[in-house]
């Protein structure tokens, strides 16, 4: 799927959960909602995006949503 | 008189008390609420007082003079509609000198009448004939040669209706309709003494009016003076069957009045709940297009979009549907295929495509058109308050104080609750309206708003947080409410964050545009004017924050304490007929019916133990994922019942590309619309006249649709998705609907008190209905919120990333009009194109002069997606630097332009905010041309289909 879009669709909810005060729930956020609404292919391909390029182009607190609760991210089927 | 079909008319409306008052008619001790008139206490009596200008949906006004009574002690002969009740008064209804008054006159009013009863369309259903006959009226002893009426020119100008003054009594009951329950003001009583006559706006053709052609003056009409074209050409009903409108979201009882399998008409339905006997131009009139020649009544095949159709058998169409489907799964993997859920079809037929698609396909990959519309609502409703709905009935609005609609055109869009707003607002309620245009409700007749918060497009949470500003900073929070009913912590969080000096209106005004005085006061007035109720609609949803600006909201009414009891709440106005069903029933890729999340194993596991199937513990693509899959080459089948995603969804070329790279798309529908010109197999589908299901509407209100005509292809679309599941190999067994409903009740704690059989019983049913409530749910968050306590969350505003720049200096926002209805589909093939018969571009005449373009001339429109031509009209409903258009006409191309921007929770398209560029043109945009040819192209196949079949007919 078209990366670009993934990546701006990551970072519009990072700049959701970003005006949270307790970053740690802002994490749990973004992980959250990634967890919730993304279909596993697209979650995959954000995963394997945030490995090979380092999450370039991606905000900051997405990419580490994504490496703190990342085993949360990983297609259970 | 045709009884079957008239419900009983009780001459004045009903009234309610405490205080009860008893009385003597005509000997009889009767008691009613106080307030009731001598008329209405007799009616509800069985004692049935002549009249002509009383009908129990008008206020009464006491001019026919045939409901005269004579009450013991009094002078004089009061009308009977106009007089309330008292304690022991004595009535008496009938007398030799009431019956000579009453005779003498109905002898006044025949005498300038035609006497052409036998050939009047109205015939056997006319309210003047039946007091002819009450009265006794035996002779006219004026004649008929004097002064009359009788060749006063008809008006058919109105497409539905025709208007003879010659029949007209002057009772007035049709500008009172206009008046009272429509609140347009379109007609009056021109002239005085005998010239006196209705006269739509001045003296004008109906047609040429402010008429809207809502149809209440011509159920209010007692003669045939107001009368349907389609009574004159068919003559009166003989039957009547109740059942929901198909078209908006407020979702209208009718009576369709029916000769056999045919509709002659649809009246409001009296005792519906969403409406009370009112109706709209679409509901009303424009149900021509179930019985439109373009129907598709044969399945199709064929192998590739630019291969003739093939005319084939119902057995055939769906084994091939149902092997390309599994071909495709063994080619490209079980989650290479999908579905999407009608939110025109029923609760039924959306439950069981969902089914199908979890159970059959094995996957998620399902999703409905409430993903480009109210997803937002779901999402943010259930963060903030803990259901995906709005929180309470239509009729609450009748305790509103102040009324706030945001991002909505109810006039427009949802017209019967509109009415019933504005009949609130004209006995004083407040109103604040935020949008960018200058809506109708703005200011119309007898309504006006306090504040009109004229804001820029894209800036609803700025404008949201600005408000929440104001009540934090100036004391106007409902602490108490707050300190019971909320979470303290994250409350905290928000007023900290909302107090914030960045949150200001002044702050604000620079991004809003809306000046912060106008800000304060609104925001001043929302949270101590009293009951206060917030309205929404697409304007709120369908933008980049479009689920922030619904929390936005629920964090407005939660700190104001405007929820949880009648004439508050948070409401948004759904747009198709069962959209709020379509998202109950399961048909988002994330939940299972009633909004339980796929990986809730709970829940998974109830349905997985009904069906006899795994179901996947992971959310499915969303519409605009499958697109994007599609064109990875990951998905590459798709079911789309009663969805033309081509024409609705932002970006079309994006989406015409996705379908393109499909290998097989099944299109169940009632017309070749735009997406079944890139399928493979078409299904017919069938109208809501020829079925039996239930309809949700915007009020969580479940109501029955009732099958009034069998299927014109055979199957009900239920029984099509069953077919093709037990080709798939899961089998389905239901016989009738109520079964399928029965189902959904049982897995779906809300519905849990849910059946045809209580719907029959109470008319219609307000979900959550179960155990704890077992007549439904008409207000929620009565005591508590459905989540516990009410959860605030901080709405930070954040600027799309779809920007005005010199390259596209314009905000294009898109939306809708009275008479069309969604993608046009339907009322595209009425008479109501004589409304609106092209979408134009509304463009401020600043903008208009600064680039030479006319009223009526062409525009180019660009924009970063793609470029379309419509005619300009230059208006000062715009605001400058907004432009406006509708989408309801194919070729018009408004989807070209809107971009794949989206709600950063639930993907919902930014339809109205896409940067634009208008220029005048002279001709039509390539995409137009492509798309005429495109268009030609796929009506010649569809016409060799026909003339293949006809070819054989021949030859057999």
């Amino acid at each position: 799927m078209d990366m670009q879009n993934l990546i701006h669709m990551a970072n519009q909810i990072g700049d959701f959960f970003e005006a949270m005060p307790d970053r740690e729930e802002a994490l749990l956020g973004i992980s959250g909602h990634l967890h919730n609404f993304w279909e596993p292919r697209m979650r995959s391909q954000l995963l394997k995006y945030v490995d090979t390029e380092n999450g370039k182009d991606l905000k900051p607190i997405v990419v580490s949503a994504i490496r703190t609760h990342r085993s949360k991210l990983v297609s259970q089927h | 008189m045709l009884e079957q079909l008239n419900a009983k008319d009780f001459g004045t409306p009903l009234r309610t008390a405490e205080q009860e008052v008893t009385l003597e008619i005509d000997g009889m001790q009767v008691t009613v609420a106080a307030g009731t008139s001598i008329m209405r206490a007799a009616s509800e009596n069985g004692v049935n007082i002549p009249k002509l200008c009383a009908t129990d949906s008008l206020e009464p006004f006491g001019s026919c003079r045939l409901c005269l009574v004579e009450i013991e002690g009094r002078k004089g002969y009061p009308a009977s509609c106009t007089t309330p009740v008292e304690r022991g008064m004595k009535v008496r209804t009938q007398s030799p000198k009431l019956q000579a008054l009453r005779k003498g006159v109905m002898e006044l009013y025949i005498s300038d009448h035609p006497l052409d009863c036998l050939t009047c369309a109205a015939n056997g259903n006319c309210e003047l004939q039946d007091m002819a006959g009450v009265t006794g009226l035996r002779e006219v002893r004026y004649g008929y040669e004097g002064e009359n009426h009788i060749v006063s020119k008809k008006d058919e100008s109105n497409p539905y209706f025709t208007y003879d003054p010659s029949k007209c009594i002057v009772c007035n009951r049709c500008v009172r309709a206009c008046e009272e329950t429509q609140g347009t003001y379109a007609l009056t009583i021109s002239g005085r003494g005998f010239e006196s006559r209705v006269s739509a706006g001045q003296d004008q053709p109906f047609m040429e009016s402010e008429c809207v052609s809502c149809g209440a003056c011509v159920q209010a009409c007692p003669t045939a003076t107001l009368q349907e074209k389609s009574v004159i050409a068919l003559g009166q009903a003989e039957h009547s069957v109740i059942t929901t409108c198909a078209y908006c979201g407020v979702g209208c009882s009718f009576k369709a009045e029916m000769k056999g399998n045919e509709v002659v008409r649809m009246v409001p339905n009296k005792d519906g709940h969403a409406n009370e006997g009112h109706s709209c131009v679409k509901g009303r009139f424009a149900w021509g297009y179930a019985t439109h020649k373009d129907r598709i009544l044969k399945p199709m095949i064929r192998s590739r979009i630019t291969d003739p159709w093939k005319e084939v058998s119902w057995d055939e169409a769906l084994d091939h549907a149902a092997s390309e489907f599994r071909r495709i799964q063994k080619k490209y993997g079980r989650d290479s295929i999908g579905g999407i859920v009608s939110s025109r079809c029923t609760n039924e037929e959306g439950y069981l495509v969902q089914k199908m698609v979890r159970a059959a396909f094995g996957n998620n990959n399902v999703d409905t058109c409430a993903r480009v519309c109210h997803s937002p609502t779901g999402y943010g409703l259930k963060q903030t308050l803990g259901e995906s709905a709005g929180t309470q009935t239509f009729k609450s609005v009748e305790h509103c104080d102040v009324i706030v609609v945001m991002g909505a055109n109810p006039t427009d869009a949802h017209p019967v609750f509109a009415s019933r707003m504005k009949k609130r607002l004209r006995e004083g309620a407040k109103l604040i309206v935020i949008d960018p245009r200058h809506i109708d409700l703005v200011r119309s007749p007898h309504v006006e708003a306090d504040f009109h918060l004229q804001l820029k497009p894209g800036t609803n949470v700025a404008i949201v947080s600005a408000l929440a500003h104001v009540i934090v900073t100036e004391g106007l929070l409902a602490t108490e409410f707050i300190a019971q009913r909320c979470e303290e912590k994250a409350f905290q969080q928000w007023r900290d964050f909302v107090a914030l000096p960045e949150n200001s209106p002044e702050a604000m005004q620079e991004i809003t545009g809306v000046p912060a005085e106008l800000v304060r006061g609104a925001a001043r007035l929302y949270a101590t004017g009293g009951n206060a109720a917030i309205y929404y609609g697409l304007g709120v949803t369908e933008h980049a924050q479009g689920s922030t600006a619904v929390m936005g909201i629920a964090n407005l009414a939660m700190a104001t304490g405007n929820i949880g009891r009648e004439g508050v709440g948070v409401n948004p106005l759904r747009g198709q007929n069962n959209v709020q069903g379509s998202c109950d029933i399961g048909s988002f890729p994330h939940e299972l019916p009633g909004y339980r999340h796929v990986s809730d194993s709970t829940t998974r596991h109830l349905f997985e133990q009904a069906w006899g199937v795994e179901i996947q513990p992971e959310p499915g693509l969303r519409i605009p994922n499958m697109f994007d899959a599609a064109l990875d080459g990951s998905f590459m089948g798709l079911y789309c019942q009663g969805e033309d995603i081509v024409q609705s969804d932002p970006n079309i070329q994006h989406v015409a590309a996705a379908l393109s790279a499909m290998e097989c798309i099944v299109v169940q529908d009632i017309f070749m619309n735009e997406t079944a010109m890139y399928a493979h197999v078409f299904l017919p589908g069938s109208s809501f006249l020829e079925k039996d299901g239930t309809f949700t509407n915007a009020e969580r209100r479940i109501s029955r649709v009732r099958k009034v005509m069998p299927p014109k292809a055979g199957y009900a679309d239920w029984e099509v998705t069953i077919r093709l599941s037990r080709r798939l190999g899961y089998e389905m067994n239901y016989a009738h609907p109520s079964e399928i409903m029965d189902e959904i009740a049982r897995l779906t704690p809300t519905f849990h008190g849910v059946s045809y059989e209580k719907l029959d019983q109470l008319g219609s049913i307000q979900w959550p209905c179960n155990d704890a409530a077992p007549l439904g749910t008409p207000t929620m968050h009565v005591d508590e919120f459905v989540r516990g306590k009410g959860h605030f969350i901080i709405t930070k505003y954040v600027a799309t990333d779809e920007k005005v720049t010199r390259k596209y200096p314009l905000i294009l926002t898109t939306g809708r009009i009275l008479s069309q209805y969604n993608v046009g589909a339907q009322t595209r093939r009425t008479e109501n194109v004589q409304w609106h018969e092209q979408d134009i571009l509304e463009i401020h005449p600043h903008d208009a002069e600064e680039r030479g373009i006319k009223d009526g001339g062409w525009v180019g429109i660009h924009s970063r997606a793609g470029e379309t031509a419509l005619r300009a009209k230059v208006t000062e409903r715009m605001q400058p630097g907004v432009v406006y258009t509708t989408f309801h006409f194919p070729g018009s191309g408004a989807n070209v332009i809107t971009t794949e921007n989206s709600d950063w929770a639930t993907n919902c398209p930014e339809y109205k905010v896409t940067a634009v560029q208008v220029m005048p043109v002279s001709e039509p945009s390539d995409w137009q041309k492509k798309y005429t040819r495109f268009s030609k192209v796929q009506h010649e196949l569809l016409d060799q289909a026909k003339q293949a079949i006809s070819k054989t007919k021949t030859i057999a």
